[in-house]
């Protein structure tokens, strides 16, 4: 059974594609990590599986071992060097405690990363089936689960498997399945499409922990004018339809896009403010910027104390309830 | 026991598709499948409960192919469109080239969104409260002018916002339904929305199709790897199903800012773009539709983007790519979608 070393399962789950549940994935694992906790992350869009590219580690393969498969490791339990910020203020005395993070997904078990696998739905349950049975986790604080977009064969197998090996309530024997964190974009299209999700949630009583509203608003880095791309607000009111928490709106950071596809340490011009915190740094990076470990780049991007407050509060709800 | 590290087996496209036999047991090991010639007679099925069950099963292809080919002999061209990614704006940009092909009175044209768990076609069309009528000769699709049909799973749910929780084989019924038992009617051009991914609606698409043969598919990506990725597994697919590619769009290629003009990359081609994508898989490049916030608010209002702006430069963008569509398909621009007198001009 693979899942006997996670104490917490956390699904992050979108009816729509593209909204980025991946990134969004990922940001909470690296959030949650930063916080000192021991992440695993579980991707399983089978067919267009992404967290192999976010987490820079594509090249990797799965290795096997008796009993089943090891997840790949991103970073391990280590301390990096604390930040030094340009107000002067060191952030942490005597630098940063990080917990493990490792993945798994199809991705790592592909030959090649352009081939497809066409499988039809008996293939696919079966598959999900084996990702949360077979893989070997390490102890793990917080597995989160990456899903594909809909409400089909990959999210069916996924909840009947996780149903029958979880708890629905804080537990020292079994996982403690804590919910889903839904995201979306704020424009009408995806709204409704998300809509069907949160009653996927209702039918198959998972709770909702929060719903992420991403892509609102994009800052020209040009003349610093907020636009937005795809509308405003969708998210909040879909939240308050639903009456579930709404975690908050996350804005297109091009130094985030950046830092996924090229590796570059987010750096942001001179003046830039956001909730009244200076995030340009002063002092030039050594080398071209794409120097330390993924973790350790995205502290310096605007979209992570958005997530530290997204992850406290999770954190706090979850701890309520134990 | 431990998982196998083999790679990831494919499945046979020529393989007969048909609703597979109620199963009493799990498939063995090295099952031949209940679709199978072999189904019931291989050397691992002595001693399988589903044994009978799997002999006595029907074999041969779908008897419901021919009917569907026949369905569909009215219908000049059709067209798919596909990407491995989600929301990189498949639906929008079929219907763009939906509304792009209506344009020209003469051209009938049906649009057939066979997402079914997320499907976004009635509400850019603007026909979302819309049902479905069933007449004796079939199901009636849902008219949005005079000259352009839609039919979507979301006609047939009794709440909007109802989610659709179906296994692959539901969605293949459901999707073989739209084909066999939708009338149509004489169409110019059949337009085939997908959901992201390469799964059960593309391969039944795919082998529901086949008999009647498709013009060829259109593949829509964003600029950044992250979809190209996805992309790739998608124009691999194309290959393998021996669909024809009629070429690559790349949506949301740069913003403008509406304040100072700056033209940023929000979702930036760090590895080339589609351009490069289809120079790299040798696939006609068809263009690249900027990103306009009014594309997508034109979409939640349900109104043609291309008649609410028609000035805009990516409305212009959009045009040529409808038109170089129809010049894979071997089609004149003057079939297709007739240039605008402020365009002759220029």
């Amino acid at each position: 059974m693979g899942l006997e070393n996670v104490r917490n399962i956390i699904l992050v789950l979108s009816g729509k594609g593209g909204v980025g549940k991946s990134s969004i994935t990922t940001q909470l694992a690296l959030t949650l990590s930063l916080q000192g906790h021991t992440v695993g992350v579980l991707d399983i869009d089978l067919t267009g599986p992404s967290i192999p590219r976010f987490f820079g580690i594509e090249e990797a393969k799965v290795r096997q071992a008796p009993g089943g498969w090891v997840p790949v490791d991103v970073h391990t339990k280590q301390t990096l060097p604390s930040r030094t910020q340009t107000n002067g203020e060191a952030n942490g005395q005597a630098g940063h405690e990080v917990g493990a993070l490792s993945c798994m997904s199809l991705g790592f078990l592909l030959r090649d990363r352009g081939d497809a696998v066409i499988w039809r739905g008996p293939k696919k349950t079966a598959m999900v089936r084996q990702f949360l049975t077979d893989v070997l986790w390490p102890e793990l604080d917080y597995l989160l689960i990456d899903t594909p977009p809909g409400t089909s064969d990959e999210h069916i197998s996924l909840l009947e498997t996780l149903l029958k090996n979880t708890s629905p309530t804080p537990s020292a024997s079994l996982p403690f399945l804590a919910g889903a964190v839904i995201v979306t974009t704020p424009q009408a299209i995806s709204i409704s499409d998300v809509k069907k999700e949160l009653n996927f949630c209702r039918k198959t009583s998972i709770r909702v922990l929060g719903v992420v509203e991403n892509m609102a608003g994009f800052v020209c880095p040009n003349c610093s004018e907020c636009t937005n791309v795809f509308s405003k607000g969708g998210g909040e009111i879909m939240a308050r339809d639903f009456e579930v928490p709404f975690l908050g709106s996350v804005p297109i950071d091009p130094a985030f896009v950046m830092l996924v596809e090229e590796g570059i340490r987010p750096q942001y011009p001179e003046g830039t403010k956001i909730d009244g915190q200076d995030l340009s740094r002063s002092e030039e990076h050594n080398g071209d910027g794409k120097a330390g470990l993924f973790v350790d780049k995205y502290r310096d991007c605007s979209l992570y104390p958005l997530f530290d407050g997204f992850v406290r509060r999770l954190l706090q709800d979850l701890g309520n309830r134990t | 026991m431990a998982p196998s590290l083999e790679e990831p087996t494919q499945v046979d496209f020529d393989a007969p598709l048909k609703a597979a036999p109620k199963l009493v047991a799990p498939e063995p090991e090295h099952c031949p499948g209940p679709e199978s010639q072999q189904a019931g007679q291989a050397d691992s099925c002595a001693g399988c409960p589903n044994q009978a069950i799997c002999a006595s099963a029907p074999k041969g292809p779908d008897p419901d192919i021919p009917l569907i080919t026949a369905r569909l002999s009215s219908v000049k061209h059709k067209i798919l469109v596909l990407s491995g990614k989600g929301g990189v704006g498949k639906s929008t940009f079929s219907t763009m080239l939906s509304h792009g092909f209506a344009s020209h009175p003469d051209n009938m044209v049906g649009l057939m969104d066979t997402d079914i768990c997320g499907p976004s076609i009635p509400k850019m069309m603007g026909v979302e409260d819309e049902t479905i009528h069933v007449s004796g000769e079939g199901w009636e699709p849902v008219w949005v002018k005079e000259n352009l049909g839609v039919m979507s799973v979301q006609f047939m749910l009794p709440g909007r916002d109802d989610a659709v929780i179906w296994r692959g084989p539901k969605k293949n019924g459901l999707i073989k339904k739209f084909l066999m038992d939708v009338c149509w009617g004489e169409l110019d051009f059949l337009v085939v929305d997908t959901p992201p991914g390469t799964s059960d609606e593309h391969l039944s698409v795919n082998s529901f199709l086949k008999a009647s043969g498709v013009d060829g598919a259109v593949v829509v990506t964003t600029p950044q790897e992250v979809s190209l990725l996805d992309v790739r597994k998608e124009i691999d697919f194309c290959r393998k199903a021996s669909i024809p590619i009629l070429g690559i769009v790349e949506n949301m290629s740069g913003f403008v800012c509406p304040g100072c003009k700056h033209e940023s990359q929000i979702f930036r081609p760090s590895t080339g773009g589609a351009r490069r994508l289809a120079e790299d898989e040798n696939i006609p490049f068809l263009g690249a539709v900027p990103l306009d916030p009014r594309i997508g608010m034109a979409c939640d209002f349900g109104e043609s983007f291309l008649t609410a702006y028609p000035d805009s430069p990516a409305c212009a963008a959009i045009k040529e790519v409808v038109r170089r569509v129809g010049e894979e398909m071997g089609l004149t621009s003057e079939e297709v979608l007739p240039e605008d007198d402020d365009e002759v001009e220029e």
